[in-house]
């Protein structure tokens, strides 16, 4: 490989790392019978954020009901999914695909400050 | 004298009896013959655990109930989730065919069920269809409608659009005017959707009833009675035979309430429902002891 395209790769590489940066959190949550981790997340109002959600077992669902925001979590994918919560206050998110014997408990909560 | 003046006469033997005049018959001048059907709800057999300590005792004290019942009811709906859920599809077929054992002891031979998301979310009711034939369905009895809807099978519980145009198929061949009972496993309307209470498609199947000016609908899946309206139809969950849930959301999560050994079988129960003449009577019974 030739010295030019090294560097041209390593400036891409770099503005790659750069834009991410400057991009929204990133918060990393597993979804797993019959389980969010994590299942408390403290966000704050008015940043936006990313949600990467990886189900490990099943095609689970994640609901957020007071933002009427949902998605299907495909096993062995990363589901992205933005949010910038508006106001302080506690906003539930729930498994909304029957999964099994506790799907009932499987639930978490974003904390909102 | 009508069997709900007996009834009322009567002390209506342990039940609570309760009035609904919109939902009534009656129509176009011609009375309907009254008649009255068993809804049983939420039995989950298979379930064991401390919410209750006679899961195998309870539905059939519930079916000796329904038989001691002084006229028989013309036919008794089970809403859903008549088994409890498990992973293993030989483990479900033998709960289901238990179940089935046991229900065949109602002296009443006409039984209809319906899937909850315990029976047929995980095999998208292979399983309910191979025990109890199709998951929705429509029937009349007596001059009511009645459509009962699978929002379980699919598990994100929607009903889906080939259920939903098949409703409005069969829903066009009605008369808006006549008498409709909508069974269901799950609420149609959003009750509590941080708890899952709700379905996820179900505003498309009110909008299909909203021209039918007499809709019932009788539904399980939150283990307690609760009345709701939406516009013009009345909402009617029932009691489970198995375990009461919170209050619809009164507590963190929607799980069993503790079993309190001085107040056996308390929040469970099965009612009647009177249909078919002036009005729709709910009579609400506990599960004894005895």
């Amino acid at each position: 490989m030739k010295r030019r395209h090294v560097l041209l790769m390593a400036a891409a590489g770099a503005a790659l790392t750069a834009a991410r940066a400057q991009g929204p959190r990133e918060i990393e949550i597993t979804a797993q019978r019959f389980k969010f981790t994590p299942s408390e997340i403290p966000l704050k109002a008015g940043e936006p954020v990313v949600l990467l959600i990886r189900s490990l077992d099943f095609a689970h669902g994640f609901f957020v009901p007071d933002l009427d925001l949902r998605t299907d979590l495909m096993p062995g994918r990363v589901t992205r999914l933005a949010l910038t919560p508006k106001a302080p206050g506690r906003l539930a998110f729930l498994c909304d695909n029957f999964c099994g014997d506790g799907h009932e408990g499987m639930d978490g909560h974003f904390d909102i400050t | 004298m009508q069997r709900r003046d007996f009834l009322h006469l009567a002390g209506l033997g342990g039940g609570a009896i309760f009035s609904a005049s919109l939902a009534g018959c009656a129509t176009a001048g011609r009375p309907q013959d009254e008649f009255y059907f068993v809804q049983l709800s939420d039995t989950h057999w298979g379930f064991q655990g401390a919410p209750n300590p006679d899961a195998r005792g309870t539905l059939p004290k519930a079916i000796a109930a329904v038989n001691a019942l002084a006229k028989p009811p013309d036919f008794v709906v089970f809403t859903g989730d008549l088994t409890h859920t498990t992973d293993d599809p030989a483990e479900r077929r033998r709960r289901m065919a238990e179940f089935k054992q046991i229900v065949g002891e109602l002296k009443v031979k006409t039984v209809r069920f319906m899937p909850g998301e315990h029976d047929a979310s995980l095999d998208r009711g292979a399983a309910f269809k191979e025990m109890f034939g199709e998951t929705y369905y429509r029937f009349d009895h007596k001059g009511v409608h009645f459509i009962a809807l699978d929002n379980v099978s699919d598990r994100g519980t929607t009903l889906g659009a080939e259920q939903l145009a098949w409703m409005q198929a069969e829903l066009a061949k009605l008369n808006p005017e006549a008498p409709l009972v909508v069974l269901a496993h799950r609420p149609l309307f959003p009750l509590v959707p941080k708890w899952d209470w709700h379905t996820r498609d179900g505003e498309q199947a009110l909008a299909l009833l909203m021209p039918h000016k007499n809709v019932t609908v009788f539904y399980g899946h939150i283990h307690q009675e609760h009345h709701q309206m939406t516009g013009h139809i009345a909402h009617h969950s029932a009691r489970s035979l198995i375990f009461p849930l919170p209050a619809p959301g009164t507590a963190e999560k929607p799980l069993p309430i503790a079993w309190d050994p001085a107040a056996p079988y308390r929040g469970l129960g099965w009612r009647e429902v009177e249909a078919g003449g002036k009005q729709v009577e709910r009579i609400e019974h506990g599960v004894n002891a005895a």
